[in-house]
Formats: C-alpha cells, sequence, structure tokens
C-alpha cells in the first residue's frame, strides 16, 4: 500500500493536523511502510471470526444518571489557553 | 539506603532506622545530582514530597505499618496529579494542571507513599526507546548511550539508577515490561480492568493498563496491592475481588506446567538473549515447574493487528486535544480550522502525527472493513490462541524483547523496525492478559536481558509467586548499574 503526497494532506486534513509541504513526503514514505506492515493481515482468513472489542468481553457498565462529581468549573477553566465571562474563547465562527 | 527494596525501606521506617523525611532527601539529592546525566524525570515536586514524608513519619510514630508508608516514588507523568503538572510527555500538555489525582495515584497516596515527581516518557506512550518525548530522551542507567526502552523508560531508568524506590508505568503494548527488561528491573502489566484507568490519560483505550515498575516481584506485589480495585468511574475496570498478593509469594512451584512458544524463539531472538531465557526456564525446572512446547500460531499477525487498533484508537482519543479547553494553542488563529490544525500540528511531536494519521486512515470511509474491523476478528484469534494454550498450561514464557537495549537514535528514522521490537509484548495487551518482565541475565555487553512470564486472566498472584521463587534462586534482580 504506497500513499502519495496528496492522500497524506488529506488524511492530515481529517484528523485536523497541520503539516508543512516539505514533510509530506517523509510522512507518505512513513505512512507507506507502516501500511506494508499492516498488509501481513491480509495472510490470514478470519470472515467467520467475530470481532473483539472488548478484551474481556465483557458488557459495558452502566451508571445512574445522577450527578456524582463534584463543580471543578474554576479549576478547569484555569486550563483553557484563552477563556472570558467563564466561555472558552476561539476565533469568531460567526460573520 | 537507596538501593534497597520497598520492603527493606519499611523495615528500616519502622525500626527507626531511618525517616521517611532522611529517605526522601536522599533521592532528592540522588535526582539533583544525578538526573542531568538520565533526564528520567519531567517534574521533581521536592516541597510536596518533603511534606509527605513528614505526614508519613508522623503516622508511622502512631503506629500505622503500611509497607507503603513513607516510600519514596514516582509516577510516570502519564497518570493525572491533583495541582502538578501531567505533560505526557508533550509540548501540548506542558502547561496543563490536572484539577484531580488519578485513581492509582489516589489510592497509592492512601497508602503512605511519598511522590518524588513524574517520570519522563515517550509522548503519549507511543513508543518504544523514551526518544518520542517532547522533554527529550531518558537514558539508560546500565548503558547511557543506550535507549531505557519505552514507553515508561523514565520509570524504569529512575528506578534502575535509585532515584526513587519503585515507579509507576502504564503498558499499552509492552511500555511497562520492555523498559524494565532493557533496565534489569522487574514490570507487571495486569489483567485489563484490574487497575482503575480514570485519570490515566488514554492512548489505546482497550489496551491500556497501568502497573508497577519496582525492583522486585515481592516489590511489584506490594505497589499493586494499593493499585488494583474496581474503580467506578472507570467503566472498563473489573469487579473482581483483589486477592493478597503477598500470601501466595512463596508457594512452592511443584507441577507448575510453563508452555514455551515456539513462535517466540525463531528468527530475529538475538543469541545471547535466548541462551539466558534457556537458562531461566532451567532454573524454574530446578523449582519444580514442568516445561513444554506450545504453539502460539499467529503470534506473527500480532504487531500489524496493534498498528490498526492501537493507532484507530489513539486518533479517536487525541481528537480532544483541540486547543480551545487546555493544552497548547497555536498563536493568532486565523479561523476555528486554523486554530485545531496549527494547535495539533504544533503540539504534537512526528511518532503522535504518524500514528493519528495512520488511524484515521484506517477508520475512514471505504477503509473500515478491510483494517479496523478485520484486526479486531484477528485480535480474537490471537486471544485464542492464548486461551487454547492455558488449556494445557498454567503459564507461558519467553522473551519481552528480540534484544537487549539499543543505541540511541538507532531506530529513529524507521518507525517500522521500532515497532517489530514489540513482537513478544503486543500479543498480551491484545488478549487482555496479566504478563510480568524480570531480570533473567545479561550479555556480553553488561546489559541486562528479560523474561516473560504470560498468565491467564487475573492469574497476577500466580505471576508474582513464581518471580519470587525465581528471585530466591538467582541474584540478577540484585545487580546494580554504576551511577554516576
Amino acid at each position: 500500500m504506497s500513499l502519495d503526497s496528496d492522500q497524506v494532506l488529506k488524511i492530515a486534513h481529517l484528523a485536523r493536523l497541520s503539516i508543512s509541504e516539505s514533510e509530506t513526503g517523509q510522512y507518505a514514505s512513513d505512512l507507506s511502510n507502516i501500511l506494508d506492515l499492516v498488509e501481513t493481515m491480509n495472510t490470514a482468513q478470519v470472515d467467520a471470526i467475530t470481532p473483539m472489542a472488548h478484551p474481556l468481553n465483557m458488557n459495558q457498565r452502566l451508571r445512574l444518571d445522577k450527578v456524582t462529581e463534584n463543580d471543578q468549573r474554576d479549576q478547569l477553566m484555569d486550563n483553557a489557553p484563552a477563556s472570558a465571562d467563564e466561555l472558552f474563547m476561539v476565533p469568531k465562527v460567526i460573520e | 539506603m537507596v538501593n534497597k527494596s520497598i520492603f527493606e525501606l519499611a523495615q528500616g521506617l519502622q525500626s527507626g532506622e531511618f525517616t521517611s523525611v532522611e529517605l526522601t532527601r536522599n533521592f532528592l539529592e540522588r535526582i539533583k545530582q544525578y538526573d542531568s546525566t538520565y533526564n528520567s524525570y519531567i517534574t521533581v515536586t521536592e516541597e510536596q514530597a518533603l511534606l509527605d514524608a513528614e505526614n508519613a513519619d508522623q503516622r508511622i510514630q502512631s503506629g500505622d505499618k503500611g509497607l507503603l508508608q513513607g516510600i519514596p516514588i514516582a509516577h510516570k507523568d502519564i497518570f493525572c496529579t491533583n495541582g502538578i503538572r501531567t505533560s505526557c510527555g508533550s509540548k501540548m500538555l506542558d502547561q496543563f494542571v490536572a484539577p484531580y489525582d488519578a485513581t492509582a495515584v489516589e489510592k497509592l497516596k492512601q497508602s503512605g507513599v511519598v511522590v518524588l515527581g513524574k517520570t519522563n516518557l515517550d509522548e503519549f506512550a507511543m513508543g518504544s526507546s523514551n526518544e518520542s518525548s517532547w522533554y527529550g530522551p531518558v537514558k539508560n542507567p546500565w548503558n547511557t548511550d543506550c535507549v531505557p526502552g519505552g514507553s515508561s523508560g523514565g520509570s524504569a531508568a529512575a528506578v534502575a539508577a535509585g532515584l526513587c524506590a519503585a515507579a509507576t508505568g502504564t503498558d499499552t503494548g509492552g511500555s511497562i515490561r520492555q523498559p524494565a527488561a532493557l533496565c534489569g528491573l522487574t514490570g507487571l502489566k495486569p489483567t485489563y480492568g484490574r487497575v482503575s484507568r480514570w485519570g490515566m490519560i488514554a492512548y489505546a483505550s482497550s489496551l491500556d493498563q497501568g502497573g508497577p515498575i519496582a525492583k522486585s516481584a515481592k516489590d511489584a506485589a506490594i505497589l499493586l496491592q494499593a493499585m488494583a480495585g474496581f474503580d467506578e468511574r472507570d467503566s472498563t475496570s473489573a469487579e473482581h475481588p483483589v486477592p493478597d498478593y503477598m500470601a501466595s509469594l512463596d508457594d512452592d512451584l511443584n507441577g507448575v506446567k510453563i508452555g514455551i512458544p515456539k513462535e517466540y524463539f525463531g528468527d530475529g531472538l538475538n543469541d545471547e538473549v535466548a541462551t539466558a531465557i534457556d537458562q531461566a526456564v532451567a532454573v524454574y525446572r530446578k523449582l519444580g515447574a514442568d516445561v513444554v512446547e506450545i504453539s502460539l500460531p499467529n503470534t506473527h499477525l500480532a504487531v500489524p493487528t496493534y498498528y490498526v487498533l492501537a493507532p484507530a484508537e489513539a486518533s479517536s482519543n487525541l481528537s480532544r486535544y483541540d486547543g480551545v479547553r487546555y493544552g497548547y494553542r497555536c498563536e493568532n488563529p486565523v479561523d476555528l480550522e486554523d486554530l485545531y490544525k496549527r494547535s495539533r500540528g504544533e503540539g504534537f511531536g512526528d511518532e503522535v502525527k504518524r500514528r493519528i494519521m495512520i488511524g484515521t486512515y484506517v477508520l475512514s470511509a471505504g477503509y473500515y472493513d478491510a483494517y479496523y474491523l478485520k484486526a479486531q476478528r484477528i485480535r480474537h484469534l490471537i486471544a485464542d490462541d492464548f486461551h487454547n494454550a492455558f488449556e494445557q498450561v498454567d503459564v507461558i514464557a519467553g522473551p519481552v524483547n528480540p534484544t537487549t537495549a539499543f543505541k540511541l537514535g538507532e531506530k529513529t528514522d524507521d518507525p517500522v523496525q521500532m515497532y517489530l521490537g514489540d513482537i513478544y509484548t503486543l500479543p498480551i495487551n491484545l488478549a487482555g492478559i496479566p504478563a510480568i518482565a524480570h531480570p533473567a541475565g545479561f550479555d556480553s555487553n553488561g546489559l541486562p536481558i528479560g523474561m516473560q512470564l504470560i498468565g491467564k486472566y487475573w492469574s497476577e498472584p500466580k505471576l508474582l509467586n513464581m518471580t519470587h521463587r525465581f528471585q530466591q534462586e538467582t541474584d540478577w534482580h540484585q545487580q546494580l548499574p554504576t551511577v554516576e
């Protein structure tokens, strides 16, 4: 499996990662090598095998819809790169 | 005193031979003196450590006999710590201060440990050499030209160099066992769900598991005792009783059946490592174990399967770092998309970006069945290999790693070469079963060789018991590197 620079840029866009033009060649080569490794999976005939999503095959535990956490709004907002009036600040999204 | 086991340190504290404050000062002094060489700590919490130690001394004086009371340890900087920066080895979280303790941190705190600081790791635990950390690589105390392994490389190097009594680690594909092996230590990856993942920064949630890195099985047992247990806040935490890990340490090994998987001794395994493992198996035989050859026929599929599933989960988990709510934000974003893309592009390092992109690709429209779903099916095959083997044997034994510690920079240009080194550790995470790494000798360059014991679900007592008995017969785990 070989990826070209355009495909790398498309994947980077889907992942919301900026990568510079000069890096795309290296990423294309690295990602292609990783996908070549992954191709080994095709030697296995597994269509009849059930996919395994959880190592213990446990059911997902559900909790009651009840507030259990303390209000940590102030501490959590302290980690925001930009905030004002207890709101997260981002560039203008509506003209 | 810094090279004593936790058990010996606890005796010293209880008998009044030394205080926790003295012990803590001793470790802090060594960190100041030697860690510029190893780079094993990202953050040292001197003031808090001394306060913790004073409190522990008071509790010991009032009769608290807990084995971890006043013992100085370090946490891998992936565990959230209230009020102390948790960086996960990334520029992305360089300024991040969690407003809460991870459950494992909280439980150890309740046992009375003193926290010396937060140890270095591969960025977001993605790596096998501790070279992807934004805070620079960690050096192996046995040879500073070599890597300590990863991703819990800082934890392993700090324990090996006597810069803490023991440390926490996390293991998604070998990140406790491989650095433990490369640094001559004992490291346990428990059964998935044994140690709470709450407050442990997520890499690949169906594989991540916390555990101890220590100087012996006995020390690992003491730590696991404190860390393990059901946690309501982690939806994948298992409601399974926690046994007394110390109680079974001395059980005799007569009749224990050990399986040797032939696939773990094929091409790529270094001769010196193979010889050391054979000799270690002979020790187990002498201790009464029966040894038979077994087969784990799908071993060769583990690396490709892991490098679909782990990046897929990572790409989802790491989408939370958007430069808005916490973490790094780029300068002067022109719009929201630019804010996301540049914050993530500048905040993450190369290896993290590679794995996010692989994960994004395998989950993208049209590729999901061919990659992700297929990998989940193979994961089932790999888990079945182990379950079938455990119908014949109690424990599986083999190497941790195909080689001893490699040179810094040796594999950084070739991610695939780095990945292939994890062939013996990844399958265990895919199956969700526990495994322990313990020292089993040295190669001709004086670098430690690690042996791995793999068990059934919840067999931590057996793995610790076997390793402890092995460590009564051998002194590999007592060898120390020259720290200077």
